[in-house]
């Protein structure tokens, strides 16, 4: 197989950058490459060992670095493998990269060290995925998930449902097989519609651990609303430590979308702090609402700031009664100051109330608290398995839709053995999740979606 | 002394239900066929129930028959009484079975292979198989020598059978015949591989000596549906079966005597079938369970001798004679014929290809119990697809492989030969994994154009299922675009069937779909409706009402019509292939599965080496 090479540590700024090379051969080209201090060749290296040096592209440029030389087949793609540690930096790791596929290797192709690796027997499909999510996440929650994956704790927690299903199956089989003549195992309505309706609810479960657990790795899409002037950029800058927003006491500051990303907890918040909302005629202005009003349509959890000391206007109520079905924190700010807020109104509408004094730095905790309960990310165990990609979540959702289908039909007195068609469809799709149903679109999808580098 | 006798295109040895079929599809497609059995009264046999189909072996019947075999005509010619089994469980699992009068089904097969031309029926035991230039020579007790380029072995139970009937045991066939005992060996150096598999039938008792006056009475159905596409007249029921029961005093004869069975006390080192144990299995087995079931059925019309269905034993005949003489309406019962095991040798199915040709022996075919499996309906299906893929390969054309998304036949060889088998196999609705595509009722429109392709089935029959298609496909449209308007008439119909009365205009489809209503109860309203046989408009029904299952299915057939597509090269030596696990190779070392969607039907083939193949796969292709 060819020599590949890749920067293995993403593209942002670090401490150190590596470029890896896999493939046979690929000692010899980092020989190439990297001249060990010591005089010493890497081909004549053991595994498992790391060499002091330099990397140079023939030119005048060379970088210190590390050479760490694996020999096949103990290595992550189960190939020999040279891994070259350079100072971080993007312009370094590509110099490196470059002197590399100067000296013959290819460029690896998005997830081609894991397709390698996998190839080699050194991965299961299963694994595979999972040291993908890995790599992608954020957060210490999102890595236990990952964990809990890769361990195989997802796929236990799958194949008792599945096996629950199974047992369902195997009953309708037995029903089916023997004629009707003979005394035969019975199968109730009622043991069948008990079964399916549990099942379905781990799926719904399942699903919706999955929804929360990509919040964990993606963060919350999180939007500040309200008029302006409220305080939300105040809020902001109060959650995200520092001054992004421009604030100042002229309404409408803010006339574009804002966003940053915050760590609250454990979870992680993409934020954006918004034009505030009101009927405006400055154009720019009027641009700048309209974003909002899209960004809220679109976003996953609202923090609707209310300036505590002010009663309730027109903008405000429409803005509240436009968000009755969105995941929602009303933000009473101000709450330093005299209250003349109606909150009956606000309560009535949504379900989560908070004080907050954005300015003193007040209620931040029960903010916190609060949106860690919205989210649903309070009551979540990661590390009890969670579907973790939208391969994984697709197969659950197939497989809820397929129970769903076959317990409307066993309700409606369809024949058993129509409804063990739809059950037959949920089983398959949940193995197709642990990897237990092989079909080449399984491996194909899995290894499109892989990151270059681990 | 040997002698040189005769020259064949395909010889087949063994006259029952597998090689009767071989025989015929070999002859029909134009060989030079020559059929041995070493009983001229066994040809056809039912030496166990006197039945034809039941659950899933129905199906296989139908499938048989749409192919353009036998079986299906004979089940016709001899049925005395007629059962469409599961009526009220679904169109997947309704399977007819058929009491025949065993006599005359016999009668019926011996004068069909008597007639056939091309076909010389032989009473001989074959005691040598040997390979000779490119064919085979069989060789006879008399010392007469064979030549025939193909040979396809239906054995039966008759291969190396013993009879067990409690501590007494001895060589012999099936019903009191010779068993064939030289085979075997000729066999073993080949290289072929031979186990012992068991099974065992009940007594048959007098009828005389029956009382039936507490017992349940099981008729007929009121309207019969033949087996056979080409059968004009349906036969009538002119007999009735009872039921009985055993009960606690039979379990304690059984218990009490259990060290008398050659199962326990390990004479018998062949595997039974799972799916039909014995009486005393099933008390050992299922100790829970109070009582279990006999149908009592008659072998025939003109004989007193009834069977005992599913109280099958190896016990000792005195203690048959005490365990039948519990059970209800049997206190005085006269046992004609004993029950009894039989053991015989039979060959690992994984050793065969899907055409059940031997990998290792081109021109050598297995079919029936030889292979592994149990059952006549099973044997038949074999022996049609071994006689076919022996004349074709005669002829130079290509296989005739069934798949498992359009036949239950194709079900049970691929599951025979990939999967292999641990005891005489029986097919099973559940075996299939597309069981509303592989109706009864669609049969002969999945298998027909096959079977009219190949040669088997006649103009006449092929000319009468394109009607019966066309007026099929005509009437679905038909109802799709009928749309009944909300009158009371209608709301009358579904409201007596309790399903919610319209309001609106409502497409007859529509209405099919709701599960309590049905085609028939739509008359009344359904002005434009033809005059059409049941079995053409009962097709459309099933095919409307479960449309959406039978369209999961169909996206299943095609998920794995892509992985069959995926050929895996003959050649390939699997243990070359970097990532597959030890057990996998061996497995597929053994099996060469001829794509990727049979490796992933071995067991010990798991996901993980599917992918591991895949990934080859296209290695190999991009390589390329």
């Amino acid at each position: 197989m060819s020599i590949i090479a890749s920067i293995a540590t993403g593209q942002a700024v670090g401490g150190i950058g590596i470029v890896r090379l896999s493939g046979e051969g690929c000692i010899d080209l980092a020989d190439r490459v990297f001249a060990c201090a010591s005089g010493n060749k890497l081909s004549d290296s053991a595994g498992y060992r790391a060499h002091y040096g330099s990397v140079s592209d023939g030119s005048e440029w060379q970088d210190e670095a590390v050479a760490i030389v694996y020999r096949a087949p103990k290595s992550y793609t189960g190939e020999d493998v040279v891994e070259l540690c350079c100072h971080g930096g993007p312009a370094v790791t590509r110099m490196a990269l470059r002197a590399c596929i100067e000296q013959g290797a290819q460029p690896a192709a998005p997830g081609e060290y894991t397709r390698r690796a996998f190839e080699n027997g050194k991965l299961s499909l299963a694994q595979a995925e999972a040291v993908m999510s890995i790599i992608s996440a954020e957060g210490r929650q999102a890595a236990l998930a990952a964990q809990a994956a890769h361990d195989g704790r997802l796929n236990r927690r799958i194949d008792a449902i599945a096996q629950q299903l199974i047992d369902l199956s195997v009953r309708i089989a037995a029903w089916c097989d023997y004629p009707d003549e003979e005394e035969i195992p019975e199968v109730t309505d009622k043991q069948l519609t008990d079964g399916l309706s549990d099942v379905l609810n781990q799926l719904v479960t399942l699903r919706r651990e999955g929804e929360t657990g990509k919040l964990l790795r993606e963060g919350v899409d999180t939007v500040i609303c309200g008029k302006p002037n409220v305080g939300k950029s105040t809020l902001m800058n109060l959650l995200s430590g520092c001054e992004r927003s421009i604030v100042t006491d002229i309404p409408g500051t803010t006339r574009d979308v804002v966003e940053e990303q915050i760590r609250l907890d454990d979870c992680v918040l993409r934020i954006s702090d918004t034009a505030g909302l009101h009927d405006t005629s400055d154009q720019v202005e009027k641009i700048g609402v309209e974003r909002t009003w899209r960004r809220l349509s679109e976003c996953a959890l609202v923090l609707a700031v209310f300036d505590g000391s002010k009663e309730l206007d027109d903008d405000d109520r429409k803005l509240i009664d436009s968000l009755s079905d969105k995941p929602t924190i009303a933000v009473v700010n101000k709450s330093d100051q005299q209250q003349k807020i109606d909150i009956e109104y606000i309560s009535n509408k949504i379900q989560h109330t908070v004080y907050t004094s954005a300015l003193k730095g007040d209620g931040l905790a029960q903010l916190t608290a609060a949106i860690m309960d919205v989210t649903q990310l309070a009551g979540l165990d990661p590390s009890a398995g969670m579907i973790i990609n939208e391969r994984q979540c697709d197969c659950v959702r197939r497989a809820a839709e397929a129970v769903e289908e076959a317990l409307n039909a066993a309700c409606a007195g369809v024949t058993f053995d129509a409804v063990g068609v739809s059950i037959q469809y949920a089983i398959d799709c949940l193995l197709e999740l642990t990897g237990e149903r092989a079909s080449d679109r399984i491996v194909d999808g899995v290894f499109a979606q892989f990151c270059v580098g681990k | 002394m040997e002698y040189r006798a005769d020259n064949f295109d395909v010889a087949v040895i063994g006259a029952g239900h597998a090689g009767i079929e071989a025989a015929l599809a070999a002859s029909r497609l134009g060989c030079r066929t020559a059929i041995f059995t070493i009983n001229m009264d066994a040809v056809g046999n039912l030496p166990c129930n006197p039945a034809i189909g039941g659950t899933a072996k129905g199906h296989l019947v139908f499938e048989i028959d749409a192919l353009g075999g036998e079986m299906g005509r004979a089940a016709d010619y001899a049925t005395i009484q007629s059962r469409m089994l599961n009526m009220s469980k679904g169109p997947a699992v309704q399977s007819l079975r058929a009491q025949v009068d065993r006599r005359r089904y016999s009668e019926y097969m011996k004068h069909a292979l008597e007639l056939q031309e091309n076909l010389y029926l032989k009473q001989a035991e074959i005691c040598a198989l040997r390979k000779c230039g490119d064919g085979w020579e069989l060789v006879t007790r008399l010392g007469a020598v064979h030549q025939s380029k193909c040979v396809i072995i239906a054995s039966g139970t008759f291969l190396g059978g013993k009879i067990f009937v409690g501590d007494v045991n001895y060589e012999g066939g099936p019903d009191g015949m010779f068993a064939a005992t030289s085979l075997t060996s000729s066999l073993r150096e080949l290289g072929i591989t031979l186990r012992r598999f068991k099974t065992g039938t009940p007594a048959r008792v007098l009828r005389s000596s029956i009382d039936t006056t507490n017992l349940e009475c099981q008729e007929g159905d009121e309207i019969v549906t033949p087996f056979a596409c080409d059968t004009v007249t349906p036969p009538e029921n002119v007999a009735v079966c009872h039921v009985s029961w055993t009960n606690e005093r039979t379990k304690q004869v059984i218990l009490d005597n259990l060290h008398r069975s050659p199962l326990y006390g390990g004479d018998i080192e062949g595997v039974g079938p799972r799916y039909c144990p014995s009486i005393e299995d099933k008390i050992v087995r299922f100790a829970e369970k109070k009582r279990h079931q006999c149908f009592i059925e008659p072998c025939g019309l003109n004989t007193e001798e009834m069977y005992l269905q599913g109280i099958s034993s190896s016990l000792p005949e005195d203690v048959q004679i005490a365990l039948y003489r519990t059970m209800d309406g049997l206190a005085d019962v006269h046992i004609m014929r004993p029950a009894y095991a039989i053991e015989y040798d039979c060959v690992d199915p994984q050793e065969l290809r899907l055409t059940l040709e031997f990998k290792a022996h081109p021109g050598l075919y297995g079919a029936g119990q030889f292979n592994g499996s149990s059952g006549y309906e099973e044997a038949a299906a074999q022996g049609l697809v071994a006689g076919v893929n022996a004349a074709l390969k005669i002829k130079g054309d290509e296989e005739f492989i069934l798949k498992r998304s359009e036949s239950y036949i194709g079900t049970l060889i691929d599951d025979l030969v990939t999967k292999g088998v641990t005891d005489p196999y029986r097919m099973m609705t559940s075996r299939s994994e597309y069981r509303l595509l592989l109706r009864q009722d669609n049969a002969e429109e999945r298998l027909t154009e096959k079977g009219y392709s190949i040669g088997l089935v006649s103009q006449g029959q092929y000319d009468a299922y394109l009607e019966r298609k066309t007026a099929k496909y005509a009437e679905i449209e038909r109802i799709r675009k009928t749309v009944f308007s909300p009158t009371q008439e209608l709301n009358d119909i579904l409201v007596s069937r309790e399903t919610t009365p319209v309001t609106t205009g409502v497409h007859m489809d529509d209405l099919l779909r709701r599960p309590q209503v049905d085609y028939a109860c739509l008359a009344a309203v359904d002005a434009q409706r033809p005059e059409l046989p049941m079995k053409i408009w009962k097709q459309a029904e099933t095919e409307i009402k479960y449309e959406g299952y039978i369209k999961r299915e169909l996206a299943a057939v095609a998920e794995m019509k892509r992985l069959e597509e995926k050929k895996l090269p003959e050649s390939t030596d699997y243990s070359t292939i970097v990532g597959l696990r030890l057990e996998a190779v061996e497995k597929l070392n053994r099996v060469r599965p001829e794509n990727i969607g049979q490796a992933s039907r071995i067991s010990g083939v798991s996901p993980a080496d599917i992918s591991v193949l895949l990934i080859w796969l296209t290695k190999q292709e991009r390589s390329q």
